[in-house]
């Protein structure tokens, strides 16, 4: 420590491990807290409790296979996690998408980062000891997924992708519902506000919390909310725009200061350029095929390229190397935001209460399924 | 003689909150004659059944709060709650307990045996023997006797309630202590800090409420009230305020549940605990909230009295029991607790004390100069 | 007959709590031999009438002295026992000392009150209840009001002690 160690009194730390096993570790993270009084010293992130081996299987499936893997990364945006993938392998093989499946992509992934942030917000709350916004979350998520079932039948893992398009055009009237639903959502999201964002003790719980400022947040490789919380207007949606993004019009929110709180308004303005984005795209769908000329077997070029899209936690990148001659890939390699920026919970954490280390977990976002993957 | 020691004996009982006191010494008396008999009614039988009804009524009302926090959090969060054991989940109480007796009683390796088995009850007895001196009503007649509706009118009942409350503190360290595991350590340090530092504010607040009726017994004081013809939430809005946030952090309630932060100390100092025991400190915190609750109608809110003693339109409303009056006064409290649960996220650890010292406390004993200067001034 | 049975049974139990507190091997089972000594004799109070003091007694050093103890006495590390000094029988002829100086005291007392009436002040704090609390209060502020003030004093001081001892920086 950087005290003078005390004349009269020789104190120990307490090592305290919070996960695997823990409630609000979002999962099995494991982090080893260095406690003096409640006060956290250091503390040792501990992953791989979720370890499946998703990138080293992957070299063993073929292209169309491994859009079930991806699903189970992060499995709270499952359709986010294949658009990535497939707009890789769509890169590597120089394939087009046909306009509309670019849309409807659009669309699921716009679906999906509203479905992430409520379980985020959600979680977030029920962190900090506000039980009930969880539960108004996970009822706006549930309609989210009646959706995605009535699109693919899945409720979780969708399997919703393919290379070069999408396995199945939207059914009759989807439109509607989900218009229905962004309508729902934006009357929701003032409720989420009314409950949280003026409460004296939210402000205070969440304001100053974790700060770290915009060139330290990218020295560490954060990415996503956590980065724009921090002031840096960082999208890959709009600075490399893939899918329809182009075509649509949205804003950036940043933060000032990037404490907890703005990470928490980015993420609550994100919530609504979502909505604005699926409204844009629903008005502007055109209609077409909805898969482009792929070949029968899916097999690259030799090469390797990366690929990365927002997900609803941070920059999501897939690397893939084709050596040109099998159908699986050479060499896979995942970006995962939440691998990422997990990375700088051991910075934000210092000096901090153990309270406020669930709140900052929270305030990262990270799903194990991904950091581990 | 006689019956001045057995009233005595009678208050030792509440105190104690063991039948140590009351049982043998007096039945053995020899009763000669009618007159003697009688008084064995008066001074033993019904202070006894007295003590026996608030006892189960506690345990029940205990029991029934945990359905009815169930039930309103989740309307708030529309969810139905508790439906399968019951209609609507009301016998949902039964099963928990049936749950909770027969469930595996485990002890940690290497926790400290004795303590481990003590700290539950030390937390409940405290919550229980309090009900001794609050009073659930005036009095009431029944079988052509007077018969007053508190288990003990102590003359200095309002301290005795704040100097019970102050064991309970000991349960919760204790249960920390001797659990030999660190979550509820830190839990038990929590706990125990924040107790004693809300106590304070909240004996301050008694304080000033303690001038304005002239008197420490808790009967006297809703008597005080009848007679100003003013209930002391309206004499004293910020003692009410400050004993209200003291009273959710003393009984660990939201938003200052930090002791039992489930999401930050996974379950607070019973985190080791299983079985009975663990549903021992369940039933002390659940107990709390009503001493809390009873203690701020009795305080601030008449007591038995009816609402609007002065506006004659409205006397039918001395037609009620007081007792219901006081039930339904308990009952608001209770709601706005498990309401505010429903509603409010937690404070953080240094912020609750920083709350407490440089806000509370001052504030509190601002008050009671205040109403000192203006009690002596007029 | 019933006072004097409450008065020896309640005695033997202040006794008997007593000699655990200094024989507990255990630290914290010593503290919590205290606690249960000072309800003990919160008890005893009662029984001499004198409501407020027992009252008192459960609030302030059961529930607020003793905890703190407590605190301490967890917090601190206690598996490596404090340094005896140098010279063993030091210890002895201390606590020989001490216990001859109590017993003087005993004596003392208990001659001033063979020869002595009861004292005002004695027979006011176990006034018949009612008149207890404004008993103990009125003398508190008027016979003993600096005495009182003094006692409030030391106590203050002995906080800031400790806030100076136990603060890193001020």
């Amino acid at each position: 420590m950087a005290n003078a160690p005390r004349p009269m009194f020789d104190t120990e730390t307490l090592v305290i491990n919070m996960g695997p096993q823990h409630p609000s570790t979002h999962g099995v993270l494991r982090v080893v807290l260095r406690l003096d009084g409640e006060r956290v010293v250091d503390c040792d992130v501990v992953i791989g409790y979720l370890h499946r081996g998703i990138e080293k299987l992957s070299e063993n499936r073929d292209y169309t296979q491994i859009v079930l893997l991806t699903d189970r990364m992060d499995y709270v945006a499952a359709a986010t996690n294949n658009l990535g993938y497939c707009e890789t392998v769509e890169k590597l093989m120089g394939l087009e998408v046909p306009r509309r499946a670019k849309y409807i992509r659009t669309i699921l992934a716009e679906l999906q980062r509203i479905a992430s942030h409520n379980v985020w917000l959600g979680t977030h709350a029920m962190d900090i000891g506000a039980v009930t916004v969880f539960l108004y979350n996970i009822r706006e998520r549930e309609l989210i997924l009646d959706l995605f079932e009535e699109y693919c039948g899945a409720r979780l893992t969708y399997n919703s992708m393919r290379v070069g398009g999408l396995p199945l055009d939207i059914p009759a009237g989807w439109d509607r519902k989900v218009r229905e639903f962004c309508r729902i959502q934006e009357e929701k999201l003032v409720d989420y506000e009314l409950l949280l964002t003026h409460n004296r003790i939210w402000l205070e719980r969440t304001r100053n919390v974790g700060v770290i400022s915009g060139p330290d947040a990218i020295a560490i490789g954060l990415s996503g909310p956590p980065l724009r919380g921090s002031g840096v207007a960082r999208d890959v949606r709009k600075d490399e725009p893939y899918a329809a993004y182009d075509e649509l019009e949205f804003d950036v929110p940043v933060g000032a200061t990037g404490d907890t709180y703005d990470r928490y308004l980015v993420r609550l303005e994100e919530f609504r350029q979502s909505i604005r984005i699926i409204r844009q795209a629903l008005d502007g769908l055109p209609e077409g095929p909805i898969v482009g000329k792929v070949p029968r077997l899916i097999k690259p070029p030799a090469g390797e390229t990366y690929h990365a899209i927002e997900s609803p936690k941070g920059e999501l990148g897939y690397f893939i190397a084709s050596d040109g001659k099998s159908t699986s890939p050479y060499r896979f390699r995942v970006r995962p935001p939440s691998f990422c920026n997990l990375q700088a919970l051991r910075q934000l954490v210092r000096g901090h209460l153990v309270a406020d280390v669930v709140a900052l977990i929270g305030s990262i976002d990270v799903v194990l399924g991904e950091v581990d993957r | 003689m006689a019956s001045g020691r057995l009233t005595k004996a009678a208050h030792g009982a509440a105190r104690e909150g063991a039948a140590r006191g009351d049982g043998a010494p007096p039945a053995t008396e020899p009763g000669s004659g009618a007159e003697p008999r009688l008084n064995m009614i008066d001074i033993v039988i019904i202070p006894l059944l007295k003590i026996v009804i608030v006892f189960v009524a506690v345990l029940f009302g205990v029991a029934y709060l945990v359905l009815l926090e169930r039930k309103v959090q989740a309307w708030v969060q529309v969810r139905l709650g508790p439906m399968r054991v019951g209609p609507h989940g009301v016998l949902q109480p039964i099963a928990d307990a049936l749950k909770l007796f027969v469930k595996e009683d485990i002890t940690p390796a290497r926790a400290d045996k004795w303590v481990y088995t003590l700290a539950p009850m030390i937390s409940l007895v405290p919550a229980l023997i309090v009900f001794a001196v609050i009073p659930f009503g005036g009095t009431a007649h029944l079988f052509g006797k007077t018969v007053p509706l508190f288990v003990a009118d102590v003359n200095v009942g309002l301290l005795y309630i704040v100097s019970v409350a102050s064991i309970g503190v000991y349960g919760l360290i204790l249960a920390g202590y001797a659990s030999n595991s660190k979550y509820p350590l830190l839990s038990s340090l929590r706990a125990s800090a924040q107790l004693i530092s809300y106590e304070v504010a909240v004996t301050m607040t008694l304080v000033s409420l303690i001038l304005m009726a002239g008197t420490l017994s808790m009967v006297g004081i809703v008597e005080a009230q009848r007679q100003a013809g003013l209930w002391y939430v309206f004499a004293q809005p910020l003692a009410f305020f400050i004993f209200l946030a003291g009273g959710l952090a003393e009984t660990n309630r939201a938003p200052f549940d930090l002791p039992e932060a489930e999401q930050e100390l996974v379950g607070g100092f019973h985190t080791e605990y299983s079985g009975m025991r663990f549903a021992f400190f369940f039933l002390a915190e659940y107990a709390n909230m009503i001493v809390v609750s009873s203690v701020a109608t009795t305080l601030f809110f008449g007591g038995w009295l009816a609402p609007f003693p002065n506006v004659h339109a409205l006397a039918f409303l001395g037609l009620v029991p007081g007792w219901i009056w006081f039930l339904l006064k308990v009952f608001c409290f209770l709601y706005l607790f498990l309401w505010i649960r429903a509603t409010l996220p937690r404070y953080r650890y240094d912020q609750l004390m920083r709350l407490g010292w440089k806000v509370l406390i001052p504030l509190a004993i601002a008050n009671v100069i205040v109403t000192g200067a203006v009690k002596v001034l007029l | 007959m019933v006072e004097a049975f409450a008065f020896y049974s309640l005695a033997a139990f202040i006794l008997g709590f007593a000699v655990l507190v200094i024989t507990a091997r255990n630290t914290v089972h010593s503290v919590l031999f205290l606690v249960a000594n000072f309800l003990f004799v919160a008890a005893l109070y009662v029984v001499l009438h004198a409501e407020f003091l027992a009252v008192i007694q459960v609030l302030v050093y059961a529930g607020g002295i003793v905890v703190l103890y407590l605190f301490v006495v967890m917090l601190v590390n206690l598996k490596r026992p404090p340094e005896a000094h140098a010279d063993p029988r030091r210890r002895g002829r201390l606590g020989l000392a001490v216990a001859g100086l109590l017993l003087a005291q005993l004596v003392a007392v208990l001659g001033y009150s063979a020869t002595q009436a009861v004292p005002a002040a004695a027979a006011a704090a176990t006034a018949p209840a009612g008149g207890n609390v404004e008993a103990v209060g009125w003398l508190l502020y008027t016979d003993y009001l600096v005495p009182f003030e003094v006692a409030s004093m030391l106590l203050l001081v002995a906080m800031i002690g400790a806030i100076i001892l136990a603060k890193r920086e001020l």
